[in-house]
């Protein structure tokens, strides 16, 4: 019995994961101080009105990580233009029949669980599968719905352009009320986006055991080294040396 | 009531016919000024427009309503606004408040509309019913829509009062049996300020009508059409209770002791938040008041279907679709379950369905430990 030899690919670049990162943060802060700013909490105390401004600061730290989620996300709509293959925007549109193929197989193995009676291991997903990709195309479309209402219905309390370009969302949608009940509820579809998300890296992690959790940290995913092309050999890639080694757990 | 013989004469003439001094229409332009949001330096121009613009002939029209725009109105706090713009000078027919009835009003108007034609302003009262043929809604035997389209044909420009012609208000409430639909959904060619309000702030409705005559063109709009001037705050934004919101105290429930303490509504549904309107900085009654004042939340009269977005005194709107009282907190936690259980499920699955492989990694990975150099 003999294990599989795994060969080290750098998938997710470092701006990549510091998007990442920052998104996870931004987004569970906006959460929080969102359903706090929904429904305050009671809190009492001995103090003057006068020396409180607590509810101030939790609506400033939304406002401001606001920026953050949102200068973020528009830096990472320009590393998908210059980054690698598997941060391409190419990478998340389904474009040719593998592509599909590949969400066909997603679907088949790992969504209804299916069986295949000769893996191959070609249908492992080096980056983001076709799946998991329209994934965060949705979450993307949520995150535009999220930035659209949200400086909507902040323009009218700046006076910097930013967030007036966006003073067109609550007529558009008829008053604060709509805008404010989308921006409310789109907030749940994150949290639902989220629990699917963490499921499926731990699901991919536990039975493909590639590294998948530690991707978004080191960067580095494993593959087959069948994957992996004798012929053609990337002289600039150091870590992929052309001759057969030894079988081990690398 | 305009007639033939009618000689033209200026607001000003007008006022002063009516008994009031040069000082009290001093004092009113000033104060009409400060409404509108000018500057001190537009007073000089807001008297001189008042001293030489004719008049302008306003219809104004009844449809889906209870007259409480009008009532509004005529309880604007100066009376100025109400002897001359309103009663005496202004209008050539309004049902309520018109000397003439039956035919002899319908002429006059007609009159008005024929002698004035693309110069007179239409303000509309109400909103008009299409359903079965606009049949809800009856003026001499003819149905709103008809008249309205009729009366917008010559008009200059058309004022929708209150929130019956802006946006339906509760005539036009979830399931808006008669088909109440606002004014700028039937006029489609003709400049419209939205005021909404119901009803609007009396001085807030003056400020419009003299804008529009002291300078022969619509004060600025915004997106929605309404009045800059009046419209460009939430009342959140200039309730005098906004310092407390700041400092996290709120009213929990009304006969609380935050509630005693004059602490912000937000909690008991304060619609502030999400209404723009002038009510924190004109009030009402001549000032003397406005809802949060009195110590109750804001029920967001000027907004779109107010009527429909849940329960007055809740913060959170309602979903539509998912039931009278769910709200999106109880969708999402519900939905959330519902996945984590899925998830879990999912998961329980997944392990019994690929056991093999599981079971296989697994001695693959045993045996590689045992292989280890120690």
């Amino acid at each position: 019995m003999r294990t599989r030899t795994y060969k080290r690919v750098y998938v997710w670049e470092l701006p990549v994961r510091i998007f990442h990162w920052i998104n996870v943060l931004s987004i569970t802060t906006l959460a929080i101080t969102g359903f706090i700013i929904a429904d305050p909490p009671a809190i009492m105390s001995n103090m003057e009105a006068s020396e409180r401004f607590w509810f101030g600061t939790v609506r400033f730290i939304h406002f401001g990580t606001a920026y953050i989620f949102f200068f973020n996300m528009i830096l990472r709509i320009y590393w998908s233009f210059v980054g690698n293959r598997f941060s391409s925007w190419k990478a998340f549109i389904p474009r040719d029949r593998k592509m599909w193929r590949n969400l066909w197989h997603v679907l088949k193995v790992d969504i209804f669980l299916g069986n295949e009676k000769h893996p191959d291991v070609r249908n492992i997903s080096v980056g983001h599968n076709t799946m998991a990709a329209l994934s965060y195309v949705v979450l993307f479309l949520i995150a535009l719905v999220q930035v659209f209402t949200g400086f909507g219905l902040y323009s009218s309390m700046s006076g910097w352009w930013l967030p007036k370009l966006f003073a067109w969302v609550v007529p558009f949608l008829g008053g604060d009320f709509m805008v404010r009940t989308i921006h409310h509820s789109a907030t749940w579809l994150f949290i639902l986006f989220t629990l699917i998300h963490v499921y499926l890296v731990f699901y991919h992690d536990w039975l493909e055991g590639r590294g998948e959790v530690s991707s978004m940290f080191g960067g580095y995913k494993f593959i087959s080294r069948e994957r992996i092309s004798k012929k053609k050999v990337n002289i600039t890639n150091v870590e992929m040396p052309v001759e057969t080694e030894p079988d081990s757990v690398n | 009531m305009a007639t033939k013989t009618e000689i033209k004469e200026t607001y000003y003439e007008s006022i002063i016919k009516q008994g009031y001094t040069r000082r009290d229409f001093m004092k009113f332009a000033t104060y009409i000024t400060a409404y509108m949001g000018l500057e001190t330096s537009m007073i000089a121009q807001v008297a001189k427009s008042l001293e030489t613009t004719y008049r302008l002939p306003v219809i104004w029209e009844h449809y889906q309503e209870c007259t409480c725009c009008s009532e509004s109105f005529i309880r604007s706090d100066h009376p100025i606004v109400a002897d001359i713009i309103l009663d005496k000078i202004s209008l050539d027919y309004t049902l309520t408040l018109m000397a003439a009835s039956g035919h002899q009003a319908e002429a006059a108007k007609k009159a008005t509309m024929e002698k004035y034609k693309g110069e007179y302003i239409l303000c509309v009262e109400g909103s008009v019913p299409l359903g079965d043929d606009g049949n809800y809604c009856c003026i001499a035997g003819r149905s709103a829509k008809d008249l309205l389209l009729e009366a917008a044909e010559g008009a200059k420009a058309i004022i929708a009062w209150g929130s019956c012609a802006c946006n339906g208000c509760v005539q036009a409430a979830y399931p808006n049996p008669t088909e109440a639909t606002p004014i700028h959904k039937i006029i489609k060619n003709k400049p419209i300020i939205r005021v909404p309000g119901c009803p609007p702030i009396g001085e807030v409705m003056a400020g419009i009508v003299v804008h529009v005559v002291a300078f022969g063109r619509l004060p600025e709009l915004d997106g929605l059409g309404r009045p800059k001037a009046f419209y460009s705050k939430r009342v959140h934004d200039s309730c005098y209770r906004r310092p407390y919101y700041d400092a996290g105290l709120f009213a929990e429930t009304f006969d609380d002791q935050n509630a005693k303490e004059g602490y912000c509504l937000y909690k008991v549904g304060c619609r502030g938040p999400m209404t723009y309107n002038a009510c924190g900085t004109i009030k009402w009654n001549n000032g003397v008041s406005f809802p949060i004042q009195s110590g109750h939340g804001c029920i967001g009269c000027s907004e779109e279907d107010f009527w429909d977005n849940g329960p007055f005194y809740e913060r959170l709107t309602g979903l539509a679709g998912f039931g009278i009282e769910s709200s999106a907190d109880t969708i999402g936690k519900v939905a959330a379950g519902v996945l984590a259980g899925g998830l879990a499920a999912h998961a329980i699955a997944a392990n019994v369905s690929k056991r093999k492989e599981l079971k296989d990694e697994i001695s693959k990975g045993k045996q590689n430990v045992k292989k280890l150099d120690s």
